[in-house]
């Protein structure tokens, strides 16, 4: 008999040993002279769970997870037999986790082979860029307008105008720009889909191309992801291969043509004036605003600069239709947002969802609470710059308002879950000196405020004066949120502000430990 | 200094300039090329790549000295990097960190007297799900706790 057995190649299952499994599945079934097959494909994003290794059934594939080394034995028993396994999780599909989502982003990731580009068509790949194909640029501008579709990078800006006011500008060359350098902690959904289905980005930034008369684009994608850079640059090649990208994608007559670009450990590079420059091979200095990207971008041309996850929204957009995306969501958060679930977390992953799930649902039913089983303090949403929120506030609808109504932000959709033992002025510390090691300099606010911030911080922490220095510390707050030029100054002031607001009796002099005698 | 880096030479440097000099602004992608050749940017580098790409030797310094990734001078045999961000500090990071500077016996961002070890932070792999997390010379390694970063460490000292 022959197994085909799936073991994820994304780096959360990696890291955690799943290059590992493959040699000890290949000498197992060695061992048996068993025909095995091994799919590495991406992860379903049920974390906890990695390394999650499938069989296929003729009933679907069944999974089996957190699988060790020493249960390789055991697991291809039950793999065999289709029998009993303590790890055994039943059809993956089935898995309640996967069920209370809705996948239109992230449909394919975790079950197709990323590599091949036939396995991608297979699963309804490439259908959009085909419709987008025959359509004109004002049609498939409308289609993402329509959508609803806001930037997943975290500014939440209409997708649509963004991509019209670059269709709309003139210009001897135009450029299309993927923003995949996700710096922020607590989020890993770029990674996951760049690893798990490179095409979909591909094909969301082909149409871009498309849409707004633009030939070459960039995936600048953080130094720290090599497994993703790996993933993209296999995928572009093997798009071209297929005539997916080139100079007559699919004999349209249309020109796109990609080139992965690959970032040196800055976090402000993130930001998209400041990742400009660094394509354009300068240090990452934030640009101010005007000119827009879309007026005058990489190289001064007119520019689309869209996150990894807008860019991957697009395909299912114009396959399905901007109703189809458009009708889930709240208010005006349209459509789905991959949610990340991590730090001191039970159930750790990825769940996409769309707008208006609340924070509690989210944080206690979803993320099932702490993996240190102990209670929940405190979540940060949003990334470094994001707010801190108490269980209190758990009522919030995940919705880009709803969140700046509260002080806080969606951000790139990750929530960092803290149990009790978390020190919040020691976070607040935290966000203040990762501003100053992170800040690009060209702002005062954000160059010399960091660093005072901490100061404060200390002095505070340290029992000084400290009904003085909270005073301080909201004041260069409010400076650094207003005086700032990008995010990076202008968001730190978040964590900062939303710990002290919510966690006021963290701030004050910390015991220290008493010196042996 | 690693074995698996290639010593210093003004050709060798010239040649992996030249790969390049077709990609447009390429200064970035210019140092990741020597600093993978070399395990770290040597300085004489500089003045050899604003000569081919036309900059002055401030402009190339500047964006040399700009990111965290470009090495001034070898690393360790060994680089440890530990992720300092904020999933993982949830997750029991800091302590971990502590962990490693007290049995290494360096701060963060420093090298081993021996130079077998460098200790670097990190800020998020990406791996926030399953924090605490790691790379070593660039194999990534989370839910790390007590048992597994001493055993990283071990690797690490070898």
């Amino acid at each position: 008999m022959s197994l085909k057995v799936y073991i994820p190649c994304d780096a959360a299952a990696v890291c955690v040993g799943a290059d590992e499994l493959v040699a000890a599945f290949e000498a197992q079934a060695a061992q048996r002279k068993l025909e095995i097959e091994i799919v590495r494909n991406g992860s379903r994003g049920l974390l906890w769970l990695e390394p999650m290794v499938e069989v296929a059934t003729p009933n679907g594939r069944v999974a089996f997870g957190p699988v060790e080394d020493k249960d390789v034995a055991s697991v291809l028993d039950a793999m065999i037999a289709d029998g009993p396994h303590d790890l055994r999780l039943g059809i993956a599909d089935d898995i309640t986790w996967l069920k209370k989502q809705t996948r239109l982003t992230f449909v394919r990731c975790g079950i197709v082979d990323p590599r091949p580009v036939e396995d991608y068509v297979a699963h309804d790949g490439y259908k959009g860029l085909t419709r987008a194909l025959s359509m004109d640029s004002a049609g498939i501008v409308a289609d993402v307008t329509t959508s609803g579709l806001r930037g997943r990078g975290g500014a939440g800006f209409p997708t649509g105008i963004k991509w019209k006011t670059v269709a709309d500008a003139q210009a001897d060359r135009k450029f299309i720009v993927c923003n995949a350098d996700e710096g922020d902690s607590g989020t890993f959904a770029d990674r996951m889909i760049m690893e798990g289905d490179p095409f979909v980005v591909i094909e969301g930034m082909t149409i871009a191309g498309i849409a707004v008369g633009a030939t070459k684009g960039y995936i600048y994608i953080r130094s720290e992801y090599p497994h993703a850079i790996i993933a993209m640059e296999e995928g572009i090649k093997a798009a071209k291969r297929a005539g997916w990208l080139g100079d007559n994608i699919k004999g349209s007559g249309r020109a796109f043509d990609l080139e992965v670009r690959v970032g040196a450990g800055a976090y402000v590079c993130g930001e998209e004036t400041s990742l400009l420059e660094s394509l354009e091979g300068r240090r990452g200095i934030v640009r101010a605003k005007p000119p827009l990207p879309a007026h005058k971008g990489l190289f001064g041309k007119p520019t689309v600069i869209n996150n990894v996850l807008s860019f991957a929204a697009i395909p299912f957009i114009l396959d399905n239709g901007a109703k189809a995306y458009a009708d889930y969501g709240m208010g005006r958060s349209r459509g789905t947002m991959p949610i990340q679930l991590a730090g001191n977390v039970k159930f750790g992953g990825l769940f996409e969802v769309a707008f208006g799930i609340t924070l509690g649902e989210l944080v206690d039913d979803i993320a099932g609470g702490t993996f240190t089983g102990k209670p929940v303090r405190a979540v940060q949403v949003g990334g470094p710059l994001g707010a801190y929120f108490p269980p209190s506030m758990f009522d919030t609808p995940f919705d880009y308002e709803a969140f700046a109504k509260r002080d806080g932000l969606i951000g790139h959709g990750g929530i960092t879950i803290f149990d009790d033992s978390v020190d919040m002025s020691k976070m607040a510390r935290f966000a203040m000196e990762f501003c100053a090691v992170e800040s690009c300099g060209k702002c005062t606010p954000c160059r010399i405020g960091s660093t005072r911030g901490v100061e404060t911080i200390d002095k505070i922490r340290r029992g000084e004066q400290v009904a003085d220095n909270l005073l301080v510390l909201q004041d260069l707050s409010n400076t650094m949120k207003f005086g700032s030029l990008c995010a990076l100054g202008g968001f730190t002031p978040y964590p900062v502000m939303s710990a002290l607001k919510h966690f006021p009796e963290d701030f004050g002099p910390v015991p220290q430990v008493q010196a042996a005698e | 200094m690693n074995a698996a880096y290639e010593p210093w030479s003004a050709a060798r440097c010239t040649e992996i300039i030249g790969a390049y000099a077709h990609v447009e602004g390429g200064v970035i992608v210019v140092l990741h090329a020597i600093q993978h050749a070399f395990g770290y940017v040597p300085e004489p580098a500089i003045p050899m790549i604003a000569e081919a790409r036309n900059l002055s030797r401030a402009e190339v310094h500047g964006v040399f000295t700009f990111y965290h990734d470009f090495r001034h001078e070898p690393a360790g045999k060994h680089v440890l990097k530990i992720c300092r961000a904020e999933a993982c500090q949830a997750a029991g990071g800091d302590a971990l960190t502590a962990r490693a500077e007290q049995q290494l016996g360096v701060k963060l961002g420093h090298t081993t007297a021996d130079d077998r070890v460098t200790l670097e932070p990190i800020y998020c792999l990406g791996l926030c799900a399953t924090a605490p997390s790691a790379m070593l010379d660039g194999r990534i390694v989370g839910r790390l706790d007590e048992k597994r970063m001493d055993a990283l460490l071990v690797e690490a000292q070898r």
